[in-house]
């Protein structure tokens, strides 16, 4: 085929700007020196030995944590929702995904922002509860905070894959598994379940990756002494100076993402990667 | 059996947390206020503020401007990717497409520090200019992505029957397969433009000085405080957005009219 010629400026493309780049945080990450100046480095693992101190080490934990955390509470929230949206019937389960899909089109920051203006501390909630009577409490800044921040721009994520895959359902299946005497819990953990799972892990996947690697939820909503392995690049790359500290952590984070697929591959049966996307 | 009302009430629970704060938002666009806690009375005085603001005037600007560009660029680019991907042995296919998802899989700020460094090693000055490649870098995987299934659903032999009836290939690509992946090519345009759109990290880490888009904007605004005018802001995004999915709705159930269905 003469076709296949079309992909060759991508190809090249990808090339310059994909693969380049990685082998250049690789290089950083991987010597010492004067990141102004590409002439002073020197290989050295000094880097990667840093971060292996406890202090780096707490930030990649609780940068692991909370990532886990949310993805967990993201599922247990949106897999009822999904199977709600995917019994209701055409018109009203195509309403439902758009106003799912709705906030996810409002600008990812404002909608962090949003919560500043619920949680502050004269926010709307504290003013509720102080109408009320009691104390205000503390909502901000905190790792509650930083969580909230994470399921709530995730949700949609978890719902709609797992909603794309449990549509696809045959009704045959569950009817074939009642007609051999399954009870409604069987015919859900037996049929169901298992069927939806390529859906889960799609959702398990889109869930924990930006939520591992975020610094804008931390940023806005943990304020400034609040910190995350992401917290720690945008320094490093921003601030501090330091690339080659930076590109290690960049490294360790893709490593762990690495390490997340290979975990949900396993479980993936179909290598289509099953869940759909978002649209 | 879990009973029809509590199905509801879940539902209702659900949608409450996700609007909520979008809701607040909007309401409080409209205070006489700067603080969040007190209703002071109407005032359109945040949107006065608003159009009067250069700064975020220009960063709107520069918003649709890298949006648009890059929306147009990365559809082009993807389009004949993805057919030169199709048409690709085995192999070969299978490494581009791993490579092409590099840019979706990878953590946003991963991608954005690598081609920050790519910048520095070609010393580029940031601008404009970098933050375009970037957004053009990491778009394009998904026009591919939304191309490629419809060159799947595609007969095969639509484009060899055009060839074989005389057609160049340029002329049957021209005539015969891309009318047939026009849906594909259209959502991975619109996708791009959103993504785009929406994009704060990686612009973040890419742009220059006196460059910035709206969510480098609203980061810088929103850690010096809370500031009413982003309400503002966010209330004309939101029923802008509302409104252009009217018409798409509109649209869709006139022509549907049309057909007679």
């Amino acid at each position: 085929m003469k076709m296949k010629k079309a992909a060759y400026p991508y190809i090249l493309w990808m090339a310059i700007f994909i693969v380049i780049p990685l082998f250049l945080i690789l290089y950083f990450a991987f010597t010492t020196g004067d990141s102004q100046n590409f002439a002073t480095f020197q290989f050295s693992i000094d880097n990667f030995k840093r971060f292996f101190t406890p202090m780096y080490l707490r930030v990649l934990g609780r940068s692991v944590n909370l990532a886990f955390v949310s993805t967990i509470i993201c599922l247990i929230l949106g897999y009822p929702m999904a199977y709600i949206i995917s019994k209701a019937k055409t018109r009203k389960r195509n309403m439902m995904v758009l106003m799912l899909v709705i906030p996810m089109w409002m600008n990812f920051l404002l909608r962090t922002y949003a919560w500043l203006t619920l949680l502050g501390r004269n926010g709307f909630i504290n003013f509720v509860i102080t109408k009320i009577g009691f104390k205000p409490l503390e909502l901000m800044y905190n790792d509650k905070a930083v969580l909230l921040g994470m399921v709530y721009n995730f949700l949609p994520f978890m719902v709609l894959p797992i909603y794309t895959v449990l549509i696809k359902i045959e009704k045959s299946l569950i009817e074939a598994a009642e007609d051999l005497g399954a009870s409604k819990l069987e015919v859900f953990s037996k049929v169901v379940l298992p069927l939806s799972m390529p859906g889960i892990i799609t959702g398990i996947t889109m869930v924990f990756i930006p939520a591992v690697s975020t610094f804008v939820i931390s940023a806005l909503l943990g304020g400034n002494k609040y910190n995350l392995i992401g917290n720690l690049v945008e320094q490093q790359f921003r601030w501090t100076g330091d690339w080659h500290f930076g590109s290690s952590m960049s490294i360790i984070l893709m490593i762990f993402i690495l390490i997340t697929m290979a975990l949900t591959s396993r479980f993936d049966k179909e290598k289509e990667g099953g869940g759909g996307g978002l649209w | 059996m879990v009973s029809r009302g509590l199905k509801r009430l879940y539902t209702f629970l659900i949608f409450l947390f996700l609007y909520a704060p979008i809701i607040v938002l909007i309401v409080f666009s409209f205070n006489n206020s700067k603080s969040r806690g007190v209703w002071a009375g109407f005032t359109f005085k945040w949107y006065v503020e608003l159009f009067k603001d250069a700064e975020i005037l220009k960063a709107l600007y520069y918003t649709l401007l890298v949006a648009v560009l890059s929306a147009i660029i990365s559809t082009i680019l993807g389009t004949f990717a993805a057919i030169g991907i199709y048409n690709m042995p085995g192999l070969s296919k299978k490494i581009t497409l791993n490579l092409n998802y590099l840019p979706v899989l990878n953590p946003d700020i991963v991608t954005a520090v690598s081609l920050m460094a790519l910048f520095r090693f070609l010393k580029m000055e940031f601008g404009l200019a970098t933050m375009l490649l970037s957004h053009i870098v990491f778009c394009t995987p998904y026009v591919i992505l939304s191309v490629l299934p419809k060159l799947k659903q595609m007969n095969k032999h639509l484009a060899e029957a055009a060839m074989d009836l005389g057609a160049t290939p340029f002329y049957a690509l021209r005539k015969v397969i891309i009318p047939e992946i026009m849906p594909g090519i259209i959502t991975g345009c619109l996708m791009a433009f959103t993504l785009s759109i929406d994009d704060f990290v990686i612009s973040f880490f890419n742009t220059g000085n006196n460059v910035s888009n709206l969510s480098i904007e609203i980061f810088s605004m929103s850690r010096r405080g809370i500031n009413p005018v982003i309400n503002a802001l966010s209330t004309l995004m939101f029923v802008s957005l509302i409104l252009l999915l009217l018409i798409i709705n509109k649209r869709t159930e006139k022509n549907e009219m049309e057909r007679g269905v």
